[in-house]
């Protein structure tokens, strides 16, 4: 396991390092130049301030040049300086990723956990009026624009009932401290993560309620019954664990998505997260930010990954015992 | 059999299908009885309802298909008046069930030990430290090659034999008076469905157990059965002892199913003078190469190693061997499915093993196959017509042309012309895989390379898809390979024949000498493991 787990991370770091160098080319091939846009709206875009500033950002070195000191820099965590932030991007993104990975992640368990269940419970009521209900709410969720239903979400628990709070991460201004704040961050993240999440449950519910009626038709479950085993432990314990491997799949891939995700709710939402940092990069031309919030992402799609390789190979042995 | 008591007798048993289905009882009006100590085969062709009456003793039918009448006397109670926490009770631990895929049958994800120590679970037996002990007891009461090692395994690691060992572990272990066998060598290759059936028959007898054998085989019913009974469109047609029913059958339908088992007695072989070859193959190497990327080694399969044959005009020549032989790699080589690694295919003087494109495509249409699964090989949302005249037409040949060919072939394999007009569903097996031949013929091949071609189908239809086959060879003056695992079917049609053997042909000869006089050690275990051989020897006198 640990030399698949290394193996792994040596094919991870050389597919990043190939993804950093194409994202740098890319962007340097689109029209636009940031000395230029900046000098712009300082309001003296004279030809010696623009050359200024290049020099100042190592801009008028030759790409490749510009590319190895940027790589050079990513090893060490450098990952650049945001002129029009004027600070670090690591800085920059590092003081946003914790709001992110708090919504996207409680948004992910919600829908994994939400989704599955309701899927286990409507595969086992197939046909029955409960199964068109679970199917039908999955349906509307999903179907249903995700920021329209964070408006309604706002305007229902938070103008109209007042129970929750409707935007931001804490309350401002309250400075708390230790568990009241921790308390007050949960109360501000129950609206945001529960629209996200019912978004992606449907998936996971449509997906799940397959599987099992897929599984509960294989062979294996009738010498299950034929051993005389009770239903509950056929359906827990030869069809569930059976039924959860495309699950686990669907669920690797759209972990690994879940920091660039979530733009539309964190706007919404007015949640400081990276999706919004990485929104303001792209329209500001703040070409450094843009890389490190790729390399983030590409980072947490590669860890994900992993994660789900080595999550298939604790429930698969097939795949455990052959390599 | 001095025991007069049945251990369970099923009683005007009629089983419903649900509506629309293509008739209204799967089982109707059935009644039997099984005896402790003996085997009791029940023998019958695809839908004939001998695999509904088994899961109804089980309690097991699918949803929508239910009894309407008759009874199931099990220990002097009616097995159909049980709720389904009754039943729960009785199987496993007095009715016990082996299927006939030992692939899918075992949960892929847990050990075997844990899928044994289930059945005493179930029944709340044993603790588990002494489920685990009793789990590799059984495992080496069937026979399994070191069965603590085989306790831990997960089914995927076992050979298909050794599966089909671990259901039979299972479905004994808690000494069940009934063992209900549903077609459980039919999935695997004849020299481990001797050893099964071995099994079978040993702990029987040691137990004293009854068996319900279900089966489509008769050759398995001569090696296996004391007494038989045969069923089509889900009744009884006759019972009997094994013997009377194989020697002396009463009913139309089972002498129709006995005629159309392929003897052994390969003919001798054809005197007729040599004729020049048509496909020469040698030295002919593929190796398969799975997985690997930038660091991990990929896993090497040889499936053909060195193999050279040489096909005559007008010659049929059977490829037999069991399932990972390289037998089908072969075939795909040939019709250039697949690209070997070396060695060269000749189809009338030109080497075809390693042509690209165009040279390709030109010569594709003298060498032609027939594939195995009449289901899978034909487009479902394509016409007949149109399958056939594909081919012809991607050739240059005009729609009109080809479609007046594709007519003439449905006729010539004994289809009817408005066959063209209509969809692969509407048709049996049987005649879809008359349509499959029909394709194969439409670029008028020299060559035809059967893959199985008749593994899918019932014996009866079987004999009449090798009475065309034989009869169009005749006519057209083809060469055919046929790809068999079924050493019956290749005795009836081939020529010659060649055995292969781990990617190897190990011999090579007239199908007469082959069967009567084979030279290699394997051949012979082969030949010995047909089921039904001895019988039919001693018949032959």
């Amino acid at each position: 396991m640990l030399r698949f787990i290394l193996m792994r991370l040596m094919k991870a770091a050389v597919i990043l390092i190939a993804i950093l160098t194409l994202n740098f080319f890319l962007i340097h091939a689109a029209p636009g130049d940031p000395a230029a846009v900046l000098a712009g709206e300082a309001g003296a875009a004279d030809a010696q301030f623009i050359e200024q500033l290049r020099q100042r950002f190592g801009l008028d070195k030759p790409l490749l040049t510009q590319l190895g000191i940027y790589l050079g820099g990513v090893l060490q965590l450098d990952l650049g300086y945001s002129y029009r932030q004027q600070m670090p991007v690591a800085d920059l993104i590092f003081a946003r990723l914790p709001a992110t990975l708090l919504l996207t992640l409680t948004a992910f368990v919600i829908a994994l956990v939400l989704g599955t269940l309701a899927g286990v419970l409507a595969s086992a009521r197939v046909g029955k009026w409960s199964d068109t209900v679970i199917s039908t709410l999955a349906l509307l969720f999903y179907a249903t624009p995700l920021f329209w239903v964070a408006l309604m979400a706002v305007l229902v628990f938070s103008v109209f009932l007042n129970w929750l709070p409707g935007f931001g991460y804490e309350t401002v201004g309250a400075n708390y401290t230790g568990f009241r704040r921790a308390l007050d961050i949960a109360q501000h993240l129950i609206l945001p993560a529960t629209t996200l999440g019912l978004f992606f449950m449907a998936v996971y519910m449509r997906m799940t309620r397959a599987s099992m009626l897929e599984v509960s038709r294989l062979d294996f479950v009738k010498t299950a019954r034929a051993k005389g085993l009770r239903p509950g432990i056929i359906q827990r314990r030869h069809i569930f664990r059976n039924a959860m491997l495309p699950v686990v799949t669907l669920a690797g891939l759209q972990a690994g998505q879940l920091v660039g995700g979530a733009v539309l709710t964190e706007t919404v939402f007015a949640w400081p997260g990276i999706g919004r940092l990485m929104f303001e990069a792209l329209t500001q031309r703040d070409y450094n930010l843009l890389l490190g919030v790729f390399f983030v992402s590409a980072a947490m799609v590669l860890l994900f990954n992993l994660i789900t390789d080595i999550l298939y190979r604790v429930v698969d042995p097939r795949i455990r015992v052959v390599s | 059999m001095a025991i007069t008591e049945p251990v369970l007798s099923i009683e005007n048993l009629t089983i419903a299908l649900p509506e629309g289905a293509d008739r209204a009882f799967a089982v109707d009006d059935v009644s039997l009885q099984l005896f402790a100590g003996e085997i009791l085969c029940i023998v019958g062709e695809s839908g004939s309802g001998k695999s509904m009456s088994a899961n109804a003793m089980m309690g097991l039918l699918p949803d929508l298909v239910r009894p309407v009448n008759g009874r199931i006397v099990f220990g002097a109670v009616d097995l159909l008046d049980k709720t389904e926490a009754e039943l729960m009770d009785l199987r496993g631990r007095k009715l016990a069930m082996i299927f006939q895929e030992p692939m899918s049958a075992l949960n892929p994800l847990m050990r075997v030990e844990d899928q044994i120590a289930e059945v005493f679970e179930a029944h709340r037996l044993l603790t588990p430290k002494e489920r685990a002990a009793r789990a590799v007891e059984l495992l080496t009461e069937v026979g399994i090659p070191d069965p603590a090692k085989a306790a831990k395994a997960y089914p995927f690691q076992l050979s298909g034999g050794q599966r089909q060992r671990v259901m039979i572990a299972m479905a004994l272990a808690l000494e069940p008076e009934i063992l209900i066998a549903d077609e459980p060598t039919t999935a695997l290759d004849v020299t481990t469905q001797a050893q099964i059936l071995e099994l079978i028959r040993d702990l029987q007898q040691k137990r004293g157990m009854a068996v319900m054998f279900i089966t489509h085989d008769f050759g398995v019913v001569a090696e296996i059965a004391d007494r038989v009974a045969v069923m089509q469109f889900g009744k009884i047609v006759e019972t009997g002892t094994a013997d009377a029913v194989l020697d002396d059958p009463q009913h139309a339908y089972t002498r129709k199913l006995i005629a159309a088992i392929p003897r052994l007695v390969a003919g001798q072989a054809p005197t007729r003078k040599e004729k020049p070859p048509v496909l020469e193959v040698e030295n002919l190497f593929k190796t398969y190469r799975t997985g690997g990327g930038l660091f991990s080694k990929p896993r090497v399969v040889e499936a053909v190693k060195d193999v050279s044959l040489q096909l005559a005009e007008g010659e049929t020549l059977g490829i037999v061997g069991e399932s990972g032989s390289g037998k089908s790699s072969v075939g795909r080589c040939l019709v250039r499915l697949m690209e070997p690694d070396r060695g060269t295919v000749r189809l009338a003087g030109q080497d075809m093993a390693h042509l690209k494109g165009e040279h390709l495509r030109a010569v594709r249409g003298s060498i032609q196959m027939i594939f195995q699964d009449p289901y899978a090989s034909l487009n479902p949302r394509a016409k007949i017509g149109r399958i056939i005249a594909e081919g012809p037409m991607a050739h240059g040949v005009s729609r009109r042309e080809a479609y007046k060919r594709a007519a003439r072939l449905l006729e010539l394999v004994g289809l009817d012309v408005s066959a063209a007009d209509r969809y692969p569903h509407e048709f049996s097996g049987g005649q879809r895989q008359r349509v499959g031949i029909a394709r194969a013929l439409a670029l008028e091949p020299r060559v035809i390379i059967a893959d199985e071609a008749v593994s899918a189908l019932d014996v009866s239809i079987q004999a009449q898809v090798l009475d065309l086959l034989a009869d169009l060879k005749e006519r057209l003056d083809l060469a055919l390979i046929f790809i068999t695992h079924d050493l019956r079917v290749a005795a009836q049609i081939c020529d010659r024949i060649a055995v292969m053997h781990q990617g190897e042909i190990v011999e090579t000869g007239p199908a007469h000498d082959i069967f009567n006089r084979p030279q290699n050690a394997y051949t012979r275990t082969l030949i010995d493991a047909i089921p039904g051989r001895e019988k039919e020897l001693a018949a032959a006198g």
